[in-house]
């Protein structure tokens, strides 16, 4: 159950992984924009990840993360013929699929993986797809490839120049919403990645009275709305990000409050990792700060 | 005996860790009666020929009959007896309200103390796991029925059982990486220790119940598609949706529902962090809003966490409590303090988006409302500010309308509560029972198992017919 089939190291500063995982029941289901719950082991804790990819026939989901703490780093040194304990979903409500004309996909870094599979849905509904993907550097951008094959049009930006154009996805976004201003054929912006990122892609649609859908990332605890952990603001309402999302309106969400509940626990975050390093180190799995090597 | 030297015996307290000592760590709080106090406690029943304390038990255990083996020294004789009608006797011997059920109806207590049904119910349990003298009850031979259950929570493990022993083929579908519901989730180690739930759901499984972890029905298999594979599905899924005061800086960190609370203490186990890797805020200075058990569990996990401060906030004042009894004392006794006749109207935020206070108003009581209780009023420019850095909201749970919304034709109430039949658990849906807190609303460990028990018979009957 849920074993590891394959792995492939996207970038190693900051460290990104894709893995792909057995789990027939969760592929067959999973729609774009849902997501997955795993815990790795028994002192785990439950992450959740977005479904990247599903391969039907293989009954295999793909994810695609970033290692930022703990968790992440764990999950990352599992390698392929191994098992991740509990993975969970498919969770949150899908994307909701339509033709809707034009759709303006903007992905930022990690949020490439979450883009992709809405972008393979959205071409199937007969939309016309144009994605722009950036990433702070060349060695962070993958799967443009996949991308250029489903998408119409794909813009691609690094913030340091070194591939692409240099700049932010924004300044992309900003000219392509102008240039259709008097078509208006772009009639839906989504935008998935950094939260940093997505409060700018929908400041800069909102001028332009486009619908923008935004994917959010609070921390969570049960995935299934039972917690109210991942509880977001939205148009002045609460909402449960698990349940009621992951995606909503980009124009209606507090982001800095959802900035603000993201860092609940950053003490606790660094001292996880902290003794995770010195167990690496040591090798002894003690947790001691005493290497092999010394 | 005579019935007059027998009630000359006292009730038999049960020892149980110190309060200073218990307040900070997370081992069970009473230790259970040895053999010779139990045979002593058992020794106060007069084996009454009508006995009323059936009558207050919600799946009706034979107690005078129980209480008849310890006395007897046939604890693990015991034990059986009260599984003739109650799956979870070491849970129930725990977690049930007795004085209001059970005991509340016992004759002894008309004059003294009535007889301790609980704590006997938990020793027979406890004795037989302990020994290892749980064996396999009379399984029917197997029918090649089918039965889904939905919801690993008391409702659904009760049901389990009892239609396994029938001879169907049962599968249950949990939400969570582990069985047991509010048992496992909600309610603390300290109150019910994990080991026993497992020993619980180890038991079933021996039996040959089938039990799917990590199976959201609704966004995997939904109702219907279980439908489409099982001859009938039970369920359960409680009443796990936590509801807020909806008062401004409720979505400031360090406010948690009791729910989230629990969870990352209890199923996450947060309090053994960082050997654990969830983690959880622990505060010094700890407000649990609310009044009932759920309060009380959140309360007491505060000071286990390392709270100087776990006050409870309520509105009313603590004759009006709903807790149990007994857990109100065990918190007071432990440092809880009491904030009564108070009501937040205002969670109060610093620079960084942190709890840093909570806005009350005093309250007064007025007129009795519908529930026959005291309403109780704001007195006027009474606000005061009690500082704290983590508020615990624990007012209360609904449903969660995960599967009633992903199952089309399931009639609901206008809370969100699943119809379904008080005697059988019929939903509008055939084939569809459900029971426990997801019909009732949060209620109690012993009247979800109740449910699912009523709902197992109808079940077997539906697969008679069918
Ligand atoms: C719906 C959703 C989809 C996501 N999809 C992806 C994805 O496809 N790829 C990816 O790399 N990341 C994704 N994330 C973020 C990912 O869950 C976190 O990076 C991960 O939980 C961090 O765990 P850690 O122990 O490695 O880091 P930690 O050191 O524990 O935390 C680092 C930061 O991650 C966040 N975080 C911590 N714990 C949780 C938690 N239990 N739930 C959510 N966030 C948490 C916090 O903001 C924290 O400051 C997603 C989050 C959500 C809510
Ligand atoms: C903190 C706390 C303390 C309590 N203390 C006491 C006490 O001392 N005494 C007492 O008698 N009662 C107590 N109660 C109440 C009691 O625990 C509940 O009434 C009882 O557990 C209800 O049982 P249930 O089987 O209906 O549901 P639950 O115990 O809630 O179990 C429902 C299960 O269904 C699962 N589920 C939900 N949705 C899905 C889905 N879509 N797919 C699969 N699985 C799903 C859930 O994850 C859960 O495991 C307490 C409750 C709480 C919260
Ligand atoms: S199940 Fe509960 S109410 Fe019934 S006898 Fe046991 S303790 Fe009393
Ligand atoms: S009512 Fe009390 S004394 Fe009578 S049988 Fe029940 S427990 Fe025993
Ligand atoms: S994570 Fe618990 S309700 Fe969303």
């Amino acid at each position: 159950m849920n074993r590891i089939v394959a792995k492939e190291e996207f970038s190693r500063d900051p460290a990104v992984y894709m893995m792909q995982i057995e789990a027939p029941l969760i592929a067959k289901k999973a729609r774009g924009g849902q997501f997955i719950v795993l815990r790795i082991n028994e002192q785990g804790e439950r992450i959740p990840l977005t479904i990247a990819d599903t391969d039907l026939e293989k009954g295999l989901v793909t994810i695609v993360f970033q290692v930022v703490g703990k968790s992440t780093a764990a999950l990352g040194q599992l390698e392929v013929g191994e098992e991740i304990l509990d993975f969970i979903g498919p969770l949150g409500k899908p994307t909701h699929m339509d033709n809707y004309g034009t759709v303006l996909c903007v992905a930022g870094g990690i949020g490439i993986a979450p883009v992709h599979n809405i972008v393979r849905e959205l071409k199937k509904h007969g939309n016309k797809v144009i994605t722009i993907m950036g990433a702070r550097t060349k060695e962070l951008l993958f799967w443009e490839d996949k991308m250029r094959a489903l998408s119409d049009e794909v813009y691609v930006t690094t913030d340091d120049g070194s591939y692409g154009r240099h700049g932010l996805v924004t300044a992309v976004e900003q000219e392509l919403l102008e240039k259709d201003r008097d078509q208006g054929d772009i009639n839906l912006v989504i935008g998935i990645g950094p939260p940093i990122m997505m409060k700018f892609v929908a400041k800069t649609s909102e001028p332009f009275g486009v619908k923008t859908l935004v994917s959010l990332n609070p921390i969570m605890v049960d995935a299934t709305g039972m917690c109210g952990a991942c509880r977001v603001t939205v148009g002045g309402k609460t909402r449960f990000v698990c349940v009621d999302g992951p995606e909503f309106d980009g124009h209606q969400v507090d982001f800095d409050e959802l900035f603000t509940r993201q860092r609940i626990y950053p003490e606790q975050e660094k001292l996880s990792m902290e003794l995770f390093r010195q167990q690496q180190a040591c090798g002894c799995g003690c947790g001691c700060d005493q290497g092999e090597a010394s | 005996m005579s019935a007059d030297k027998k009630q000359k015996i006292p009730r038999q307290p049960m020892p149980e860790q110190e309060p200073k000592v218990r307040a900070r760590n997370f081992d069970e709080v009473p230790f259970g009666y040895s053999p010779e106090t139990a045979m002593l406690e058992a020794s106060r029943c007069l084996q009454c020929k009508k006995p009323k304390c059936v009558e207050g038990c919600p799946v009706n255990v034979k107690i005078p009959e129980f209480i008849g083996l310890i006395a007897e020294g046939d604890f693990v004789g015991a034990a059986r007896k009260l599984k003739e009608t109650n799956a979870l006797p070491a849970v129930c011997g725990r977690v049930c309200p007795q004085e209001t059920q059970c005991e509340a109806k016992c004759v002894v207590g008309k004059k003294g103390e009535p007889v301790a049904i609980g704590r006997l119910e938990r020793f027979a349990a406890d004795y037989e796991r302990d020994h290892d003298a749980v064996t396999k009850p009379a399984m029917a031979p197997s029918t090649g029925k089918k039965v889904a259950i939905v919801g690993s929570g008391p409702a659904g493990l009760t049901c389990a059982g009892d239609l396994i022993k029938l001879g169907h083929e049962v599968t249950v579908f949990e939400a969570l990486h582990k069985p047991g519901g509010v048992l496992v989730y909600g309610i603390p180690e300290f109150r019910l220790p994990k080991a026993i739930v497992q020993a619980e759901v180890d038991y079933l499984k021996s039996l040959g119940v089938k039990v799917e972890l990590d199976f959201v029905v609704g966004m995997l298999d939904t109702v219907d598609e279980l439908l489409a594979k099982y001859d009938a599905v039970f369920i359960g899924t409680g009443a796990g949706l936590p509801v807020f005061m909806n008062i401004p800086g409720e979505n400031l960190n360090g406010v948690y529902s009791a729910n989230e609370y629990l969870t990352r203490s209890n199923l996450m186990k947060a309090y053994l962090f960082p050997e654990y890797d969830t983690p959880i805020v622990k505060g010094k200075k700890v407000a649990v809003f609310g009044g009932g058990n759920v309060a009380m569990d959140a309360s007491r996990t505060a000071l286990r966490l390392g709270a100087e401060h776990s006050y409870i906030v309520y509105r009313r004042s603590e004759a009006e409590m709903p807790a149990r009894n007994e857990e109100i004392h065990h918190a007071v006794e432990e440092g809880v303090e009491l904030v009564l006749l108070a009501n937040p109207v205002r969670i109060v935020g610093n620079d960084e988006g942190w709890v840093s206070g909570v806005e009350c108003v005093r309250m007064e009581l007025g007129e009795p409302d519908e529930s026959g209780r005291r309403r109780p009023v704001p007195v006027e420019g009474s606000e005061f500010i009690l500082e704290v850095d983590t508020v615990v909201v624990a007012i209360g749970n609904g449903p969660n309308p995960l599967v009633p919304n992903t199952t089309p034709g399931l009639e609901l109430t206008r809370w969100g509560n699943i119809k379904a039949d008080e005697e059988t658990g019929q939903t509008s849906r055939e084939g569809v029972f459900a029971g426990g807190d997801i019909v009732t609303g949060a209620a109690t460990v012993i009247m979800a198992m109740g449910a699912g028990k009523k709902a197992a018979v109808a079940i077997h009957e539906y697969l008679q017919d069918k």
